[in-house]
């Protein structure tokens, strides 16, 4: 709840690990560096940082992100 | 694993670019430490593992190895309107790799050479003293190890995590990255299996280009690289293109591959103190076809060369070290930029530009372009009334 009382939704870039295919190209797009691969886990996306830009979104082949309410 | 904690040159990511950056240092008797985050080199791979055979002789190979899997002699440029431009290669023949033995092969030249190679071994960051760096830590085997070197050279393709680290921007613009998926098909029908083939037109594949790259009779890498700001994903534009093509359709997945090819914003600036980028991480691509691996290798032979001198002098500094980015620019910067703008000219095209282009050149002059010699082409479009306008971009 902000001071003016509206509620503030908080969105972010989410990844579906299931598909993606490891390839890193998502994290050389992020313009504020919050992507980061691991081989063996995959995606994780720093949800303090991401501005729900939708770059990577737009970017990943496989259509592994997806803009959504933080959790 | 035996490694030491201080080397003359450290080199994160182990592809085309640091195994050739690696194995032209150590031949210079200088002591490498090539580190790779995946588990197996070379894999999986994401790339249509398309390389010139004059190249790999380049390289010192013959074309007889292991790593070739087929070679092609032509290509076949298909038009939105379903017209078939033919171009023999003149010079050069192309070779299909398997590209897992070929970036292994790349490693084991490096390791004769005398580099120390460890796999499943990530850089996680660059070590500092008074804003300087001065070596790199490393993940190896689940512990966190500090090592020292006179020249960090990052290879880490396209993430290119390791320059940002150390302070230059090598972030990719939206604008400057082509997102590139592909299956390697097996049991598919291939008309001719030495031939490579390349479909066009903004229906199928909005400012990109759909390939065939054959690796035997029935088997081919299946791919796209299509940019950014689309209604599709990369991948469902491929699977709705296959889904047209009966012979390709009836075939099947053999492994799926995806990555970002760099296809603009070349660096002006690829060193610092004691620091070098090279290869996918330093943007070095063709715009055009978005061929890699001897732009990568090039950039690493080049690299490992000022680096070797920078060390037997005992100045490893930015000053120094520029030499890499001089010579890099001169050697293919320029062209490279020629070929970026020749992009940007290709983008705007309409199906109908594409279709009319394709009634009036030659497959050879189409070949020529793609690796910045624009000048047959030109000629042809001035003739054209129709094409002027595009020959008057392009000069
Ligand atoms: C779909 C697709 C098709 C392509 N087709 C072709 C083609 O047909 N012909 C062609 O010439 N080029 C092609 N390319 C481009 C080509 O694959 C690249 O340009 C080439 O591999 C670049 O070599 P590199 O050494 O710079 O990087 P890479 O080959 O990407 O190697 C970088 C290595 O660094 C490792 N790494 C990353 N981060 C770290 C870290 N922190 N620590 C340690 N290691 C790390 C990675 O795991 C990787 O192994 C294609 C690219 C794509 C995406
Ligand atoms: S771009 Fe997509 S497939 Fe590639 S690493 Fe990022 S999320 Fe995974
Ligand atoms: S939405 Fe933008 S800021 Fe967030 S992870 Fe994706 S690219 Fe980065």
């Amino acid at each position: 709840m902000c001071r003016a009382g509206f509620k503030v939704i908080l969105m972010v870039s989410k990844v579906d690990n299931e598909k993606c295919l490891r390839c890193g190209g998502c994290v050389s797009v992020c313009p504020v560096d919050c992507i980061l691969l691991d081989e063996a886990k995959g995606i994780t996306v720093d949800a303090k940082k991401c501005t729900s830009c939708g770059v990577c979104v737009d970017f990943c082949p496989v259509g592994a992100f997806s803009i959504k309410k933080e959790d | 694993m035996i490694f030491k904690n201080n080397y003359d040159v450290v080199i994160a990511g182990a592809g085309p670019g640091g195994a050739a950056a690696a194995r032209k240092c150590a031949e210079g008797g200088l002591s490498v430490l090539l580190l790779e985050k995946r588990q197996e080199i070379g894999a999986p791979k994401r790339c249509g593992e398309g390389l010139g055979l004059s190249f790999v002789n380049h390289i010192g190979f013959k074309g007889d190895d292991g790593f070739v899997t087929n070679m092609v002699d032509s290509a076949c440029l298909v038009a939105p309107n379903g017209k078939e431009i033919m171009a023999a290669f003149p010079n050069d023949k192309g070779c299909i790799l398997e590209r897992k033995m070929f970036d292994k092969a790349l490693c084991y030249k490096a390791a004769e050479a005398g580099a120390k190679i460890i796999a499943k071994a990530a850089v996680i960051n660059v070590l500092k003293k008074n804003g300087k760096i001065i070596g790199v830590k490393a993940k190896i085997d689940g512990k966190t190890f500090e090592i020292k070197s006179k020249i960090v050279i990052a290879a880490d393709g396209v993430e290119s995590k390791i320059a940002r680290m150390a302070g230059l921007n090598t972030k990719n613009r939206a604008k400057d990255i082509d997102s590139g998926f592909q299956y390697e098909m097996a049991g598919i029908e291939l008309e001719n299996s030495h031939r490579i083939c390349l479909y066009f037109g903004n229906s199928i594949v909005p400012r990109g280009y759909i390939w065939i790259f054959p690796k035997g009779k029935t088997v081919a890498n299946v791919g796209i690289g299509i940019a950014g700001n689309r209604k599709k994903t990369a991948k469902e534009y491929l699977d709705e293109w296959i889904e047209t093509q009966p012979g390709i359709k009836k075939g099947s997945i053999i492994e799926v591959n995806s990555g970002g090819i760099p296809v603009g914003g070349l660096l002006k600036k690829m060193t610092l103190d004691n620091f070098m980028v090279v290869g996918d991480a330093a943007h070095q691509v063709n715009p055009l076809h978005g061929g890699g691996i001897d732009e990568a290798t090039v950039a690493g032979e080049l690299a490992a060369q000022v680096a070797l001198k920078a060390i037997n002098s005992g100045d490893t500094s930015d000053k120094t070290l520029q030499e890499y980015n001089s010579l890099w620019w001169k050697t293919r910067g320029k062209d490279l930029e020629k070929i970026e703008k020749y992009r940007k000219l290709v983008e705007k095209l309409t199906d109908e530009d594409m279709n009319i282009l394709a009634g009036a050149v030659s497959g050879t002059a189409l070949l020529d372009f793609a690796v910045g010699k624009g000048e047959t082409l030109i000629k042809i479009l001035m003739k054209n009334p129709k094409l002027f306008k595009l020959a008057r971009h392009l000069i």
